[in-house]
């Protein structure tokens, strides 16, 4: 009983998918949890004339959680499962996937869920870009911007850690130094300690690799510290809560994204233009104006995909078989050209992200709101 | 490191150890006087910033409706133990404290909300709002607990801090505000620079030391709450209730804590959990100050702020791990120089 | 619980997953509670019995969870074959840990678990070897032959016969001569070192056991989760532990697993209930849980388990001793010199509390120790029995020197005392209180004790326990707490526990407070036969009619020096001694 109560209003209808979705609506993946959620509450319940149940559970940023989560959705039927939103939950739900043979779309950005690809990963699908695209955005832009030496300041933790790795690839492949790595948490109260440092090699660019607001920090105290240099930042920061609490400090700050968060000023031949535009018009009409954020554009990429791939599977199989799931995964693994809002996907058995650099732009912060770069 | 870049990280360890030590003096107050330890102190702070933040944005900030609530549930709870001896008297008292209090400040915010106040005005505010839940929380969830051991006090604590900062998720959000200094004044000494804000730090946290002392020293309260802390029964005796110590300990550390979080707001970014972190290094250096001692503990605050500031230039990624070994050898001593309480607990 | 009933529960529990209707996510979540389950065993141990608070369990789970991650993934070996290392692993770490933080008493050891909790949760996290803040995924799952045991059905028999064997291996240590020791850690660790038991080993002892039951929960996680990653391994996850370990009922075994359980589903229902309740866009779970958890300490301090079980049953384990009789020590020929302090002196800051006291104590003598309030008759205890260090001055006892020697020394060499302020373990039996008397007359270890095949010498010292209080007249007691008896009662208590170290001295501190005339009567009469087979025996007592008829000889203390020594008869009319008793010649 604990766990039919989770699809109780549909148990039993037979043309019926379970989407089995576990978040971190709080702790400290809250802010990237949220939006997600908000998302997924604008997925279609009608797919390929079947209907749609979606389960959220929040995992509270723990491994643990997560993990429990996935298996109690997977006790209670589900299909398919979305998330988390961190790698080390994520990590280890692509474990219980390969296990379960269900197919795990995560909303993590690491690549390691994906790479390299052996029984479990098989199963595993992520939606945000890798960090090494961005990453190569961002050494392209430096290197055509003439930055010889940058710093970088990241967060402690998982994310942190992935941009630390890309970024030190990308920047020694155009032979731009890194003069200093530092690091913060996300609650820290001062970064003055990691900034003196920084700002003691001098280097021409700082890169600040967080997520939300708590990446403003380290920029403020830059400028306060009287910081002359160009200021980057990562797609983690891609929502207007971040402008709005950097507010003057943050202008001029270029950051490589998903095309979604410059929707509007895409050129209209850009693929991801108009799903971009829709999806922003769903969330702001849901959830106010001006509170989109690319970590929802990832929940609701996932389930563009699923929007694909439910009916290919459907022809083949019954929800709530283990040969849907297998057909399920066979067709999210098949999409071509699948344009979502953050950028064209071309799925392949070893590429489970598909994305190429159409899922990325570099865009400066300018009068409190975001512009696209050429 | 040269010379200058020690003062500017001196200085903002200094700054941050007087936030510090505010939470470690109202921390060293409620214990000593409850035996709780308040882990939820950290949640004061962060209502205080987030509150203060929304009042500085000229919103209405969701911390009203808890203080609402906070109050409804206190009622009830003080109903419920006045269940067999409820006087005219106590009942009145009692709805004035835990329903008209709350109805009045969020009646006032809604008025001026949006209007400006000033930051003293908002400041006023903010702890109108955020230093009533305090003593609410100690008759909801303390109170009735008034006889168990320190650990069950600690468990009940940390329940009230988790319920805490998911309230304040709910209300705030996951993301972080930021208010506006109070003056954008920088002092310049040579070549160092010194925030305004950070000068506010200093110095209200030297005011609200001074003012505990002279509230210990010299009034009627103060020197009950002493007598409560340094023995409960005796205090019993000469007629001061435990009850009534215990709000007034906690009342003052709902305030220190809006204070500190007021503080805060301009200074750096705050989210709804902020509070808990902030909230462990000022029981560390309440710890230091041996749960007792108001001027050690404001000591060892600084230096938590010190160690950390330093600690951030030369490794920032063990930052913690830093702060947190630096201290065991402090903790040693501390520990070897004080007599083995034996049936403390 | 009764005997045979636990096997019986533990055996069916075990049958659960064969029960196909059982939904595996029900698995899941006991497997979980299980491994809570063995962490808060240990709290229980640590904290509940050893009185030390540890927020860092969470950490060595994580000392045991990456060792296995890292020599399957890293070196290939076998998950059985790190199961050993994983444990060592926690243990070894404990070790290092506790030579620091033990040495910290009350809060600051408290804070000193936060402390290396919060540290190691960054070392884990920056450490390239352990994976980072990613962790390390891949990790093999145990095998049984082929058959990997890869879901929660086939994994639940692992966590719970390991929840079961650390349970009763567990139950054996505490009921045991270390287990008692141990036990006496939270109350009476005074008493305790003053019979030899060695407070720091006990200390470390406590710690160590409940970081290798961590080590194992955090094999058994490592292999279920089959990925680690530093968040399990956090503070607030060693919050999480000692939180359900308080609320299962931190002094009770049973009340770990209860915790465990109970809160695991807990926690699981409200994530399926409050959608039902409030919608699915809020996280009210947090809140709920707090609200709850404050709830449940407000209706039981004590935890569940106390509250549930102790309704229907409350009876300690009975042990009816029995074996060869423990041999006694040689005492010394009547009237040889057994205890000699010269020029004892003690000063407190700037208060002199006992001033250039000489005595001397012969075998088979009683002698009082008098004096008002004050006089340092409790500091002249304390400097006898070398648990105050003297500030000049020195104690020969059958020759040797007192100086430098701990507690437990003193107490092999043979001198036994009670307290001022009685020091039993409240929730320990009479009888087990009377035993830990006799820890040094046993020497079986921890192992030895989980193992339990120290059964013959428990037979042993619980058979001289049962003599001694039927000799202070208290048979009948044997089964009750010790908190539950009157006060009278519980010095008497000390005594029989004295006795049990079949002492050369023994030293009482006021015996005679509160009993009734007819109780006093035996008591000196027990005395008396004690000096009559050799005991020397030094008291402290205010009854004047009790002390005049008993001893052979009285020491007057006053200000803390000797204002008169001599025979009872002598002193009673000493106008020196009635002065300091009276304020002026009567």
């Amino acid at each position: 009983m604990a766990s039919a109560v989770l699809f109780a209003s549909a148990a039993w209808a037979a043309d019926t998918i379970h989407v089995g979705v576990s978040l971190s609506m709080t702790g400290p993946g809250a802010s990237l949890g949220i939006p997600e959620r908000n998302a997924v509450a604008l997925l279609p319940k009608q797919i390929g004339g079947a209907n749609v149940e979606y389960t959220v559970l929040d995992d509270a940023t723990d491994t643990t959680r997560a993990v429990a989560n996935m298996r109690k959705l997977i006790e209670g039927g589900a299909d398919v499962i979305v998330g988390s939103t961190v790698t080390p939950g994520s990590l280890a739900m692509v474990n219980v996937a390969g296990e379960q043979k269900i197919p795990v779309i995560s909303l993590a950005a690491s690549a390691r869920l994906i790479e390299p690809m052996d029984a479990a990963r098989h199963w595993a699908f992520k939606t945000p870009q890798n960090d090494s695209l961005m990453a190569d955005a961002v050494a392209d832009y430096m290197t055509a911007h003439g930055v010889k030496s940058i710093a970088f300041i990241g967060f402690n933790d998982a994310y942190g850690d992935g941009w630390l790795e890309e970024t030190q690839r990308a920047m020694a492949a155009k032979s731009i130094k890194v003069t200093n790595v530092e690091r913060f948490a996300r609650t820290d109260t001062s970064v003055t300690g990691q900034v003196l440092k920084v700002m003691s090699s001098k280097p021409d660019a700082v890169l600040i690799a967080g997520a939300g607001t708590p990446a403003a920090l380290p920029q403020k105290t830059l400028h306060e510290r009287g910081y002359k240099g160009a200021i980057y930042q990562t797609h983690g920061v891609a929502n207007l809560d971040f402008i709005r609490v950097g507010g003057k400090d943050v202008e001029g700050t270029i950051l490589p994204a998903g095309p979604v968060l410059v929707a509007s000023q895409l050129p209209d031949s850009a693929p991801s233009k108009k799903v971009g535009l829709a999806f922003i018009h769903d969330y702001e009409a849901a959830n106010g104006a001006g509170s989109v954020s690319t970590f929802g554009a990832h929940a609701y990429d996932a389930g563009l995909i699923l929007q694909y791939a439910l009916p290919i599977a459907l022809k083949s199989a019954k929800p709530g078989t283990p040969e849907f799931r297998s057909a399920l995964r066979d067709a999210i693994e098949g999409a071509h050209e699948l344009v979502v809002t953050q950028g064209v996907m071309d799925m392949s058995p070893t590429n489970h992200n598909g994305f190429d650099t159409r899922a990325r732009v570099m865009v400066e912060i300018k009068d409190g709101g975001w512009k696209l770069l050429p | 490191m040269d010379a200058d870049i020690a003062l500017i990280l001196l200085q903002d360890g200094v700054v941050n150890g007087a936030v510090y030590a505010l939470l470690a003096l109202s921390l060293v107050l409620v214990f000593s006087v409850t035996r709780v330890i308040l882990i939820p102190q950290g949640e004061f702070v962060a209502y205080g910033a987030l509150t203060y933040a929304a009042l500085d944005a000229g919103k209405v900030p969701g911390s009203i409706w808890m203080l609402g609530l906070l109050g409804v549930a206190a009622c009830l709870a003080g109903l419920w133990s006045m269940r067999h001896h409820a006087s005219r008297g106590a009942v009145l008292r009692l709805l004035a404290g835990t329903l008209l209090l709350p109805a009045v400040v969020i009646g006032v915010t809604l008025l001026l909300a949006g209007r400006a106040i000033g930051v003293a005005g908002e400041a006023v505010l903010t702890v109108l709002i955020v230093a009533p839940m305090a003593p609410y929380l100690y008759d909801i969830a303390f109170k009735p607990l008034a006889e168990a051991s320190v650990l069950t006090l600690l468990i009940a604590a940390v329940g009230t801090h988790l319920a805490l900062m998911g309230v304040g998720l709910v209300l705030f959000g996951p993301e972080g505000f930021r208010a506006t200094a109070f003056s954008d004044a920088v002092l310049s000494i040579g070549s160092q620079t010194i925030q305004g804000q950070s000068i506010w730090v200093v110095a209200s946290t030297a005011t609200t030391m001074l003012a505990l002392y002279l509230f210990f020293g010299f009034t009627l309260f103060g020197k009950a709450l002493h007598a409560t802390a340094v023995n409960r029964l005796g205090a019993r005796l000469v007629g001061i209730s435990t009850a009534l110590s215990g709000r007034i300990a906690f009342g003052l550390a709902g305030v220190i804590g809006a204070m500190g979080g007021i503080l805060v707001a301009p200074l750096t970014t705050v989210y709804y959990d902020s509070g808990f972190l902030i909230g462990l290094k000022g029981f560390v250096a309440a710890i230091v100050g041996g749960m007792v001692s108001y001027p050690l503990a404001a000591l060892a605050a600084v230096l938590v702020g010190v160690v950390e500031s330093f600690s951030t230039f030369w490794a920032s990624a063990f930052k913690e791990v830093i702060v947190f070994t630096v201290i065991l050898p402090v903790l040693l001593v501390r520990s070897l120089r004080s007599p083995v309480a034996e049936d403390e607990e | 619980m009764r005997r045979g009933i636990g096997p019986i529960l533990l055996l069916l529990w075990l049958c659960v997953p064969l029960v196909q209707a059982v939904p595996s996510f029900w698995l899941t979540l006991a497997d979980y509670a299980g491994i809570s389950a063995i962490i808060a065993i240990g709290i229980v141990v640590l904290t509940g019995m050893g009185g030390i608070t540890s927020f860092g369990q969470a950490t060595f789970m994580g000392f045991g969870a990456y060792a296995t991650a890292l020599l399957t993934t890293q070196a290939g070996w076998s998950p059985w074959l790190t199961l050993p290392v994983a444990m060592a692993a926690a243990g070894l770490a404990s070790l290092v840990i506790g030579a620091v933080t033990l040495r910290l008493s009350g809060h600051y050891l408290a804070l000193g678990t936060i402390a290396w909790s919060v540290a190691f949760f960054y070392v884990f996290g920056n450490l390239d070897v352990l994976g980072r803040n990613d962790g390390i995924s891949g990790i093999p799952p145990l095998r049984i032959g082929s058959t990997a045991l890869l879901d929660s059905r086939s994994y639940y028999p692992v966590v719970w016969i390991a929840v079961g064997i650390v349970f009763l291996l567990t139950r054996n240590l505490l009921d045991s001569r270390i287990g008692r020791a141990i036990r006496a850690l939270h109350g009476g660790a005074a008493a305790a070192s003053s019979f030899g038991v060695g407070l720091a080993g006990m200390r470390m002892l406590a710690f160590a056991y409940a970081a290798v039951l961590a080590g194992l929960a955090g094999w058994l996680y490592a292999h279920m989760q089959r990925s680690v990653s530093p968040t399990p391994f956090g503070l607030n996850q060693g919050i999480e532990y000692l939180l359900l370990a308080v609320v299962g009922g931190l002094e009770r075994l049973p009340g770990a697993v209860l915790g465990a359980l109970v809160l695991t589903v807990v926690n699981d229902r409200l994530q399926d209930l409050l959608p039902l309740l409030f919608g699915s866009q809020g996280n009210y779970e947090t809140i709920v849980f707090g609200f709850l958890l404050v709830l449940v300490l407000q209706t039981a301090p004590a935890g569940l388990w106390p509250l549930i079980v102790d309704r229907f049953s409350r009876h300690a384990a009975a042990h009816p001793g029995g074996g060869e009789p423990l041999p006694n020590r040689t005492l010394p020929q009547p009237g040889a010199l057994v205890l000699q302090a010269e020029g004892l002196r003690k000063v407190f800051g700037g208060l002199v509390a006992v001033s250039d006291l000489s005595l001397e104590l012969h075998a088979g003598e009683i002698v009082g120790l008098i004096g008002p309030n004050g006089a340092g008759k409790s500091t002249t205890f304390d400097l006898l029995t070398s648990v105050a260090t003297p500030t000049s001055g020195a104690v020969h006892f059958l020759g040797a020197s007192l100086s430098h020697r701990a507690g437990p020394a003193v107490a092999r060499l043979g001198i036994a005392r009670s307290f001022q302020h009685v020091k039993l373990v409240g929730g320990m039996s009479v009888l087990e209180n009377v035993a830990l008397g006799a820890h040094l007359r046993g020497r079986a270890g921890p192992i030895r004790a989980m193992l339990r095949l120290d059964r013959v010498e428990e037979a042993r010292l619980f058979a001289e326990a049962h003599r001694q209080l039927a000799r202070v007249g208290l048979a009948g007691l044997e089964a009750l707490p010790a908190r539950s008896l009157a006060l009278g009662q519980q010095r008497v208590v000390e005594i029989a526990r004295a006795l049990c170290l079949d002492p050369v001295l023994l030293l009482l501190d006021e015996p005679a407070a509160g009993l009734r005339h007819a109780e006093k009567v035996e008591l000196a009469a027990l005395l008396r036969t004690l000096r009559d087979q050799g005991v020397t025996v030094l008291l402290v007592e205010h009854d004047m009619d009790f002390v005049m008829n008993l001893t052979d000889r009285l020491v007057v203390m006053n200000f803390g020096a000797k204002l008169a020594e001599g025979l009872p008869a002598v002193i009673g009319h000493n106008p020196a001694v009635i002065e300091a008793y009276l304020g002026s010649v009567a």
